[in-house]
């Protein structure tokens, strides 16, 4: 027992370096998701047919292959086909972005549909534009009701991030595992890994939570009905 | 209503929706200043006829001519211009439920007519001033009542400096006795001399204000004229049946 306590705590600094390149990846992905999700929402919502199929075939491909199969193909393969020397964070970042843009879609697509169609009547009324009126009046609301579902998004995504450790990112499962198969203590390690997650989440979780109720709109109750 | 150039002309209008036409030609000129008043049974095509009128819905056919200008409906800015110059007021308000009275205002102001801040802020306060709400510009749509709404929703409308506002049914929303002080704020429009053509249902607004009045029935219009002409004692007109009808259901 005293050695397992004793492996964790050398190891702990070199655990928790992983958790930044965890931390760094898992940011950068959500982030490419908000911005793909928002264009392929709007898309699905606002688009030409043309535009519709072709963001419903990119939602559908990263919804339908598992994350796994999707750094193989990209790293192994995609990227080494067009002659593109990304590195594991640029790779996993790419995948993971895109996955989660296909989930966060959905969220802000039915986010979208969710807002009563008025508002977007009363600003072209007033002459906005369809973009003009897309970012002023649509998003602002959209991404706030959005919150609850995108934190949901980003526990998902961390958890997928552990998969990083196959194509070699120097990540908080692949750290661990380096040590785990150096010093026989796989139970404490990955207790010791089980657990960096989960502060992870919950940390990102609460942020989210309070961020939430930060840009809450004046009037309604926290499960966006009118008092 | 004089000779001069008509402010707004609007010929032979068409909207078919699934094969259903709801507009089935529809023609009729406002001159500056005038107050027509659309009334007639529901899915007589008056909400129509009014999101065509700004082009919130596109006609398929007719032509529209605003200020001597025939409106070229396949030209977005052209649109984008001709709905900053005819304002509308929903039934439903249709406030921007994430900004504040003020801003629902001043929204538009800057982003499209890309105003400064602080004189955006101005305007706004001007305009609740003028619908009696000054004081509730920092609220939020779920904090106002629905007269309020709908006086906000008209601040908003005319911060725009519209040259004309269209009204759909701007009191069928509202609890009855909400709908007095958003009455008066129209009277007050008119009264400063504000061009409208307004959808209604309310006595009231019918007789006191319109100055032409036009009943709906199936996409066409069946039949006009002055309030004196249609309302008047022992008129025998189909306005003076609908309003009769109008009046025994409400009690008035």
């Amino acid at each position: 027992m005293s050695t397992s306590l004793a492996v964790i705590a050398d190891a702990l600094p070199y655990l928790l370096q992983g958790s930044l390149f965890t931390g760094a990846i898992v940011v950068s992905a959500m982030l490419v998701g908000l911005l793909v999700g928002i264009l392929a929402a709007v898309g699905m919502v606002y688009g030409n047919p043309v535009t519709r199929f072709l963001v419903g075939a990119y939602v559908w491909f990263f919804r339908g292959v598992p994350v796994l199969v999707l750094l193989f193909l990209f790293y192994f393969g995609l990227f080494a086909f067009l002659g593109l020397n990304f590195s594991a964070f640029t790779s996993v970042t790419i995948v993971l972005g895109l996955t989660t843009g296909a989930y966060q879609a959905n969220i802000f697509k039915g986010a979208i549909l969710s807002l009563p169609a008025g508002q977007f009547k009363a600003a072209s009324a007033l002459g906005m534009s369809n973009g003009q009126a897309i970012r002023s009046i649509v998003l602002p609301q959209i991404l706030r009701i959005s919150i609850p579902a995108w934190s949901n998004e980003y526990s998902i995504i961390l958890k997928d991030s552990a998969l990083a450790f196959v194509i070699g990112a120097p990540e908080i499962m692949a750290r661990t595992q380096f040590v785990a198969s150096r010093t026989y203590q796989h139970l404490a390690l990955y207790i010791a890994a089980g657990v960096i997650y989960f502060l992870l989440t919950w940390g990102g979780v609460l942020i989210l939570d309070k961020l939430h109720k930060y840009v809450r709109i004046p009037g309604y109750s926290h499960q966006g009905m009118n008092k | 209503m004089t000779t001069r150039q008509p402010l707004l002309k609007v010929a032979a209008l068409r909207k078919t929706f699934d094969n259903n036409p709801i507009l089935k030609g529809v023609s009729f000129e406002l001159h500056k200043g005038g107050i027509i008043v659309l009334i007639g049974p529901s899915g007589g095509g008056k909400s129509t006829l009014l999101q065509c009128i700004n082009c919130l819905t596109i006609p398929d056919g007719g032509e529209i001519e605003f200020d001597r200008q025939r409106l070229d409906i396949h030209s977005r800015p052209a649109l984008y211009q001709h709905r900053q110059d005819v304002g509308m007021i929903f039934q439903e308000f249709n406030l921007f439920d994430h900004l504040s009275a003020r801003d629902n205002i001043t929204i538009a102001l800057r982003k499209i007519k890309k105003l400064p801040r602080r004189e955006a802020d101005e305007r706004a306060r001007l305009e609740l001033e003028q619908v009696g709400l000054a004081d509730k510009a920092e609220l939020y749509p779920a904090q106002l009542s629905g007269g309020q709404k709908q006086r906000v929703a008209i601040a908003r409308a005319l911060a725009m400096d519209p040259k004309v506002l269209l009204l759909d049914e701007p009191t069928s929303a509202l609890d009855p006795e909400l709908i007095g002080e958003v009455i008066n704020v129209i009277k007050e429009l008119a009264a400063k001399g504000m061009t409208m053509i307004m959808a209604t249902h309310q006595i009231s607004l019918i007789a006191t204000l319109a100055d032409h009045i036009l009943f709906m029935e199936d996409g066409r219009i069946a039949e006009q004229g002055s309030p004196a002409e249609l309302l008047g004692a022992g008129c025998a007109s189909k306005t003076q049946g609908f309003c009769d009808r109008l009046n025994q259901l409400s009690g008035e």
